[in-house]
């Protein structure tokens, strides 16, 4: 399988933004044409070449190795094509994917996949805070697409989220789903302190029981046929999917966040 | 063409266009979804008087249903997109929302799309819940036991309404007898339905009437009790005449039902009183397609 491969040279001393690198926008491309792509990084621009060995043919298939917390903003509105990293990434990561698929074998930082619309996009590791949430001034976080991240991830987990389904393998930090509009939040591991806060609409999913803040609402113990059909979407998506499948539909549903009229839910598996 | 005693009629049936949806049906037990299945596809034998015709197309295995419940598939048929669109939220409102444990799913796709869930979706006053999983939506709407399911649109398709084909037998039970066993063999066909009551009509119609308010009367030709009038078609040995119509969603699922249909007919053959079987058409001009019932059989 042909590839477009990119290897870090050494760790930079300043964060880079890394947006320009992806398998759309470097399509059809020389080696010497993404070289000479210039990355901000600080109040520099550095030639992609000065960073980076460049290797491979021209694919929709993009190779980022040897990465590292300082290389920000990887995948950011990226439309189409696979991007694989190999190690730990920064912040934005995925920010605004349109459509596409990102693997990272490591972990990544604060806001991934804000302003995300649609695609796939699968951290092995741990990711920092605001994970699919929305950035200052933005009204919306998360628009579509599917978030799997292996590991735990940081506190406000979906703040704002409006469309689109996150998984989270390990724990989530406080305030997971706060103020979300919609979408689907998937838990397997422990939530931090208020979990759901201000929550407006959408669905948050925890495998075990959770300290709920005392402004959800009880609403007992039902089979929910919807969450078959989840089971079924995220096995018919891949394997890494797959493991958050829900076993069973029987779950005790609290409602809120009820002090702002909230009618968002919160499933505890039964 | 002479088939087992039986004469085939060197003349075709007269189908139309039409807009086409499959609904899939799902419940907590086959029971129940032929409840709502039932409910749903009632009172739709033909698009003059009922806006829709529809049918069950076939039982689908939890294997097959889109949330692993037994179910059941049907097809409505309409005249325009626009009809089927008014005919499916009646029908899945009235009769499917309200069937204790249903969901109901799109079963086909298409470029056009008529709403389920996409309007349903109000009746829960504000507590309707939207879940996009890949390209589907689907609306959980609060009922009283528990959630109805109800996927956001449905696909339209093409289609073709009004193929059919009459047996005439010496007896009315003959007949009868000879329609149920072509009924039992296309039944087991996908693509169609038959849209009548036990997918047999007596009542064959002519265009217009001496009525000025009718568009469409008693075929008299056909009916044996005005053999003596002047204008009928049957010879004195005929006592009774019934018609199978088959609405479709392609061509070839019509032709091969017709197929399957009249040779369980001429199975029974001149022993069974079976004597001719023929089709109902317009002289042509107005359906597009023509089922030509030797073509069909040779």
């Amino acid at each position: 399988m042909s590839r477009m491969l990119l290897t870090l040279k050494a760790v930079p001393t300043i964060a880079v933004d890394c947006s320009p690198l992806t398998p759309d926008r470097l399509a059809g491309q020389s080696a010497a044409a993404i070289a000479a792509i210039e990355l901000q990084s600080g109040n520099r621009r550095l030639p992609t070449g000065e960073l980076f060995d460049i290797a491979g043919e021209s694919s929709d298939v993009l190779v980022i190795r040897n990465a590292c917390s300082k290389l920000d903003r990887i995948g950011a509105n990226m439309n189409g094509g696979s991007l694989e990293v190999e190690g730990d990434v920064g912040a934005f990561l995925g920010a605004g994917l349109v459509s596409g698929r990102i693997r990272v074998s490591g972990g990544a930082g604060a806001f991934a996949a804000t302003g995300m619309a649609a695609g796939i996009l699968h951290v092995c590791g741990n990711v920092g805070d605001f994970l699919g949430a929305a950035i200052a001034g933005d009204k919306q976080g998360m628009l579509g697409g599917l978030v799997i991240v292996d590991g735990d991830a940081g506190d406000r987990v979906g703040d704002h989220l409006r469309r689109g389904i996150i998984l989270v393998g390990g724990n989530a930090g406080d305030y997971c789903a706060s103020r979300m509009l919609a979408g689907t939040i998937a838990v397997r591991g422990r939530v931090g302190a208020l979990p759901g806060y201000a929550m407006k609409r959408g669905t948050l999913l925890l495998a075990g029981a959770a300290e709920l803040p005392a402004t959800f609402n009880d609403c007992g113990t039902h089979e929910l046929m919807f969450l078959r059909l989840f089971a079924r979407h995220l096995a018919g998506v891949d394997a890494a999917a797959a493991r958050f499948a829900p076993h069973g539909e029987r779950v005790r549903r609290f409602v809120g966040d009820r002090a702002n009229g909230g009618l968002g839910e919160i499933l505890v598996a039964a | 063409m002479i088939i087992n005693g039986v004469a085939i009629d060197d003349t075709f049936a007269e189908a139309f266009g039409m807009r086409a949806t499959r609904l899939i049906i799902t419940a907590a037990n086959l029971r129940w979804a032929y409840y709502a299945a039932n409910a749903a596809t009632g009172f739709a034998t033909s698009v003059i008087g009922c806006g829709a015709e529809a049918g069950i197309e076939h039982e689908l295995s939890p294997a097959e249903t889109p949330d692993g419940r037994p179910g059941v598939s049907l097809l409505i048929f309409a005249v325009s997109a626009k009809e089927l669109a008014k005919q499916v939220e009646r029908r899945v409102g009235q009769c499917v929302l309200t069937s204790p444990t249903s969901a109901v799913f799109s079963g086909c796709d298409g470029e056009e799309k008529v709403a389920l869930g996409k309007n349903l979706r109000y009746f829960a006053d504000g507590y309707q819940i939207s879940k996009l999983f890949g390209d589907r939506r689907y609306w959980r709407v609060p009922v009283m036991d528990g959630e109805f399911i109800c996927e956001e649109t449905a696909g339209v398709v093409k289609a073709v309404g009004g193929g059919n084909f009459l047996v005439l037998a010496a007896s009315q039970m003959q007949a009868l007898l000879a329609c149920e066993a072509a009924i039992d063999t296309m039944r087991k066909l996908p693509g169609v339905v038959m849209p009548f009551p036990g997918g047999v009509v007596r009542s064959g119609s002519k265009v217009g009437s001496k009525y000025k308010a009718l568009s469409a009367s008693t075929n008299d030709a056909f009916c044996p009790t005005l053999r003596g009038i002047g204008s009928s078609e049957l010879p004195p040995e005929t006592g009774a005449v019934l018609e199978i119509v088959i609405d479709g969603i392609t061509e070839a699922d019509i032709r091969q039902a017709m197929r399957l249909g009249m040779q369980a007919v001429c199975a029974i053959g001149a022993a069974g009183g079976i004597q001719r079987i023929t089709a109902g058409n317009y002289g042509g001009k107005l359906g597009k397609y023509h089922f030509h019932l030797r073509e069909i059989l040779a």
